[in-house]
């Protein structure tokens, strides 16, 4: 299962008769344990890693890191989903350190992020302040260089 | 005083006319023999066939879009934390010889990985020499050992080296037929059928370039026997070990009897994706060892130092990502199998290395055929079997270390090149 799951997060495309072949698995078997991993939500979805500043850019990127007082039963978690059900939030993680999430926010420019920040995140119940800084440029996305410029070198035919 | 320039000068005029006037003076005396400068060549290297697989490299670089299963080495880049390790050291100017058998530290680590890898003791001081890849070590032994006239067993198809550098040394090159029957090992019954008196060296390479098989403890123990019967050296070239997919890899010399007469050979090119740092080493008997360090140092000094540096950064935290690259040439392996098995081409399952030997006898066509067909026709290259040996004629091999979708394409290509000859 371990092995398929590294598969699928290499190469999301990647068609279950081949995961099977790759595995030595059979097809049937493989496709079985993709609906089960998928119904325990082990498997979020599969999506495409855009680069998107290739083609003109798609809006601003900016992390916001925010420090909350937690809630008496509920700690972060209830702070975190008012953050998270916001459509144009794309992640939040809990932290350890100086503050206590850290969320990312994509926008179409600087000032609807910073408004979203000012009028949703910062006037938050139990948030107690955030910081917010732009992503000027992407070099590395989960784990793929943007620009990877290590081309293929080796001579055609070697014995 | 004159500047440097006019004194120069001078030097140069008075060195002119020296020249000339010696050219001049020899032509009168001379015979009327015509230098030629390819009559210089020995005999024994002009009778040295040329690599089968020159010619298919050139055909194949003319050709635009081709899908290239035909390279004999990782698709990976060295692991950046090796490259920076070498960088590193590039900066702070180790730049300097090391000591002849190679630096200290790398040879107690090849020490300590032969032992946690293969079981095998080695003393880094004296049993450990650091070469310039494999290719280096096997040329160094069979120089070291061979008197002229001495027969050395090569089992065959096998990598293209063993032959002409076994000449070189002095050396009769036997070769000992493997086959498809047996998953191409070698049989303890082939190798006697080669042995004569003058018999003197084994190579032993597995898992196999070209075939991709492999000896077991249970195929290598009766060979031990022939070789302790016959009185001869193993030259255990080793390169492939980690690549080893059902179970692990056993060295000959780990076997009862076998530790004095093996040399083990290995390197970093294959496991740790390495091809172009030329780095390999030999351990064996102190004895032997020593004299190979006699004309490795007077023909090398020393492998690369930056290449060492690499080497040491490699063995000491370099298994996660080799164990990696590892994995995912087994998917591959099985991915291509597959293909092949589905094409109708019989194709035995190979266990080590990253190629693949199927047989093309039923398409009707010599290897060589085969190759330069599918390439004009389906722009995929091949190396035919028979760069490899008579034997390989008949079969064509296979890298799997090429993009999953590359080896789909390939595979597809190669259905319908097949699909038209049977």
């Amino acid at each position: 299962m371990r092995e398929i799951l590294e598969l699928l997060e290499q190469d999301g495309r990647i068609r279950p008769e081949e995961i099977a072949v790759r595995l030595d698995l059979d097809p049937g078997e493989v496709k079985r344990v993709l609906r089960q991993l998928e119904k325990e939500k082990v498997v979020l979805g599969y999506k495409t890693l855009v680069n998107w500043d290739r083609v003109g850019g798609n809006g601003v990127t900016a992390v916001i890191e925010v420090r909350v007082i937690p809630e008496r039963e509920v700690g972060f978690e209830k702070v975190a989903e008012r953050i998270y059900r916001f459509p144009q939030v794309k992640s939040v993680y809990l932290m350890s350190g100086t503050y206590d999430l850290l969320v990312t926010i994509e926008g179409k420019n600087m000032k609807e992020v910073a408004f979203f920040v000012a009028e949703k995140l910062a006037t938050l119940e139990h948030v107690q302040g955030t910081t917010t800084h732009f992503v000027l440029k992407k070099y590395k996305q989960d784990g793929v260089i943007f620009e990877n410029n290590e081309e293929d070198f080796r001579l055609v035919v070697t014995p | 005083m004159t500047g440097h320039g006019g004194g120069n000068v001078a030097k140069k005029d008075s060195f002119l006319p020296k020249l000339i006037s010696r050219g001049s003076d020899q032509k009168p005396v001379g015979s009327t023999k015509i230098w030629d400068p390819a009559a210089c060549i020995s005999p024994v290297v002009q009778a040295l066939p040329p690599s089968g697989i020159r010619k298919f490299f050139d055909l194949v670089s003319q050709t635009e879009g081709v899908i290239s299963l035909g390279i004999g080495e990782p698709d990976f880049v060295t692991p950046w934390h090796i490259r920076e390790a070498s960088v590193y050291y590039l900066e702070k100017g180790h730049t300097s010889y090391t000591s002849n058998w190679g630096m200290p530290e790398l040879r107690e680590e090849i020490a300590r990985y032969l032992y946690r890898r293969f079981n095998l003791d080695y003393a880094p001081e004296n049993e450990i020499l650091v070469t310039v890849g494999v290719s280096e070590a096997v040329d160094l032994a069979f120089r070291t050992v061979l008197n002229p006239g001495d027969e050395v067993l090569i089992p065959e198809p096998c990598f293209v080296s063993y032959r002409p550098c076994a000449i070189l040394a002095g050396g009769v090159p036997v070769g000992v037929p493997t086959r498809a029957e047996d998953e191409f090992r070698l049989t303890a019954d082939a190798l006697r059928a080669a042995l004569t008196p003058r018999s003197k060296v084994l190579v032993l390479a597995f898992p196999s370039n070209p075939t991709g098989a492999v000896m077991r403890q249970e195929d290598l123990e009766p060979i031990a026997q022939v070789v302790n019967e016959h009185n001869l050296l193993v030259i255990s070239d080793e390169i492939y070990a980690e690549l080893t997919y059902e179970g692990q890899h056993v060295s000959i010399a780990s076997l009862e009897g076998m530790f004095d007469r093996t040399l083990v050979m290995n390197g970093f090119s294959k496991a740790f994706a390495m091809t172009g740092w030329r780095l390999g080493y030999t351990a064996g008997p102190k004895p032997i060892i020593e004299a190979m360090c006699k004309i490795h140092q007077y023909a090398i000094m020393c492998a690369p130092t930056q290449a060492q540096r690499a080497g040491i950064e490699a063995l000491r935290r370099g298994e996660p990502e080799m164990q990696k690259m590892i994995r995912s040439y087994d998917q591959r392996r099985r991915m291509m199998l597959r293909g092949f098995r589905s094409l109708g081409l019989n194709c035995f399952e190979p266990q080590g290395a990253f190629y693949m030997f199927p047989s093309i006898q039923q398409t009707g066509l010599t290897s060589e055929e085969f190759a330069e067909r599918l390439l004009m026709e389906e722009k995929v290259a091949v190396v035919p079997g028979s760069a490899f040996g008579q034997v390989g004629e008949g079969f064509i091999r296979c890298c799997y270390a090429a993009a999953p979708r590359d080896i789909e394409e390939a595979l597809e290509r190669i259905r319908c090149f097949v699909s038209r000859l049977l």
